[in-house]
């Protein structure tokens, strides 16, 4: 039972062949679950779809235009006719970092509905715009007529209380989701 | 977000140790003497701020050109580990006695998570290689600054009579506990 | 029976967290339920036990000035492993824990067991030492959540306990009331441990 001499030789042996062969299992492991979470992700951005948008028969997913990584639009038909469009946009100035929303638009660009995809804000406080309460404020809302800011700052949303940052964030998220959505309209009505 | 906001966000805003709970063991063991806190928040700060280097580097020009990401992991702690022996090296010439107060902790360096933490955090929020530097050094400071308040009320504590059942951990989480709830009135000072 | 000594100290009399104080970071970042705190300590748990049972296996092969660039790579190795396990088949575990998943290779709990115990024992003894360090671990994580959760959400595994509308000492689910629920605890914990 003696372990192996501490010499060069030895040293170099043993870390570089367990690191070959750790690296090996997790090459393994890696292409095992690879599928399993791509279909997860594909699985959370599908669920946030069908919450935000309804009446389509088509694969929004599959007719997406990707404006940057940040900023997705997945686009609702029935039968060709486009019925709504579900806008995946974040904002980076949350009080605790990203916060990523799903925007639901009817094609007129009146808001359907706003789903969390992820926030990290404060547990009690920000934390709340997943509360239906705040969020059926901007439901049937129409952006060009509703001003996307706190009240505290001249806009037409009540905030959530003690936190306005939160709120702020909240709205710049979807308004970047609604001015996107209303220049590629401009701009294929123009094709 | 610029220099300043970056600064104070990591300094005081959300303090690697009182808001993210990155470091605590160093936090707890280290902090009983106010020289040591300061010994090892330079330490930290040097640390830190080569990790968050080396590990730019190696994520954006090795790990994201093969598409080896889940190696991000093993790769960063290696990193880590290479950098505190170097360190400890250096220091051994530099500054024995130095190098003999900050004792057993100097390695402990590699398993403080604030180290490993900040080096994801800074490829999650995408900073380029200015800001990843930037949130390094702010962020050790700020870990300093943790250090060095509780070295200061500890030292003090030592002269009162504390419970033989709360000393140590005890009373310094709870003191962690007042700590962290003072540094959450800075949440308003920068308009982001 | 040493297999279960070595098996049971990790519950209450050795306990990695409460009595040895190693594993802090974790235990006060992610227990902000009792789900949240479980799954923190399985994952760490099968960490532990896999890097002690290798470890173990290994030990005569590893040269003693190499020893902490080996452990690190055999436990970095297992805990990417439980990474990937768990963003694919338990995504919104994964999400919750976010960082704190591949920061279990820096637990010096981890690190602690393969230095002082897996690499001087045999491959059954280290196995179980993990697996109970590993359980007594979660036990504390599952405490710590529970308070957190129940006195700061008003939920036990998100069930309402109080009606929705009920104030909840909110502190505690954010970072001074993990600090000072820690604190108590191992406060409470030295005022009964001489019964054990």
């Amino acid at each position: 039972m003696n372990k192996l001499e501490s010499n060069l030789k030895n040293l170099v042996l043993s870390l570089t062949s367990i690191s070959f062969f750790m690296a090996a299992l997790l090459g393994f492991v890696h292409s095992l679950t690879k599928k399993n979470i791509q279909e997860a992700e594909l699985k959370k951005i599908n669920n946030a779809i069908s919450q935000v948008i309804s009446n389509f028969n088509n694969n929004p997913f599959q007719e997406k235009i990707i404006i940057n990584k940040d900023l997705e639009i997945y686009i609702g038909k029935k039968d060709k006719e486009i019925t709504g469009y579900a806008v995946k946009t974040v904002s980076h100035n949350g009080f605790n970092g990203d916060i990523v929303l799903m925007v639901g638009f009817s094609p007129n660009l009146t808001i359907n509905n706003i789903t969390v995809i992820k926030q990290n804000e404060t547990p009690g406080l920000g934390s709340k715009m997943s509360d239906p309460k705040f969020i059926n404020q901007f439901v049937n809302k129409n952006p060009s007529t509703f001003i996307l800011k706190p009240q505290k700052d001249g806009g037409d949303v009540e905030a959530i209380t003690a936190s306005t940052i939160t709120t702020r964030a909240f709205c710049e998220a979807i308004k970047i989701a609604y001015d996107t959505l209303k220049n590629i309209k401009i701009k294929n009505y123009e094709n | 977000m610029d220099v300043l906001s970056i600064f104070i966000y990591a300094v005081l805003i959300n303090n690697v140790v009182l808001s993210q709970f990155l470091g605590i063991c160093p936090f707890l063991g280290v902090s009983q003497r106010l020289s040591t806190s300061i010994g090892m928040g330079a330490a930290v700060i040097f640390v830190m701020t080569l990790a968050n280097f080396v590990t730019y580097f190696i994520y954006y020009f090795i790990l994201t050109p093969l598409e080896l990401h889940f190696m991000q992991t093993i790769t960063f702690i290696l990193v880590i580990a290479s950098l505190v022996q170097i360190v400890e090296i250096i220091m051994k010439k530099v500054s024995p006695p130095l190098y003999r107060a900050l004792g057993i902790y100097l390695p402990l360096i590699t398993t403080n998570c604030a180290v490993l933490g900040t080096a994801i955090l800074s490829i999650l929020k995408s900073f380029n290689l200015f800001y990843s530097l930037i949130y390094a050094v702010s962020t050790a400071i700020g870990f300093t600054l943790a250090l060095i308040i509780m070295a200061g009320i500890r030292e003090q504590l030592e002269l009162v009579g504390i419970p033989k059942k709360l000393q140590g951990f005890p009373i310094t989480l709870i003191l962690a506990g007042l700590i962290s709830l003072a540094f959450m009135g800075f949440a308003g000072l920068i308009k982001l | 029976m040493k297999i279960k000594k070595e098996f049971t100290k990790g519950f209450i009399k050795e306990n990695p967290l409460l009595i040895l104080g190693l594993g802090m970071c974790p235990s006060l970042a992610v227990t902000t339920s009792a789900i949240n705190g479980i799954g923190m300590g399985i994952a760490t748990t099968f960490v532990l036990t896999m890097s002690n049972l290798l470890v173990s296996l290994l030990k005569n092969f590893i040269p003693n000035k190499v020893r902490i660039p080996s452990f690190i790579v055999i436990i970095a190795t297992f805990v990417t492993v439980v990474d990937l396990l768990m963003k694919a088949f338990t995504p919104s575990l994964y999400e919750a824990l976010g960082i704190f998943i591949p920061l279990i290779v820096v637990n010096c709990m981890v690190l602690g067991r393969a230095e002082a115990f897996a690499q001087k024992n045999n491959i059954i003894l280290s196995f179980f030492d993990g697996l109970g360090m590993g359980l007594g671990f979660t036990l504390a994580l599952f405490t710590i959540g529970s308070i957190r959760e129940i006195l700061g959400n008003g939920t036990f595994f998100n069930l309402q306990l109080l009606s929705s509308n009920a104030k909840t000492l909110l502190l505690f689910i954010m970072p001074p009331g993990a600090f000072i629920t820690l604190g108590y605890l191992i406060f409470i914990i030295n005022l009964i441990k001489e019964k054990f």
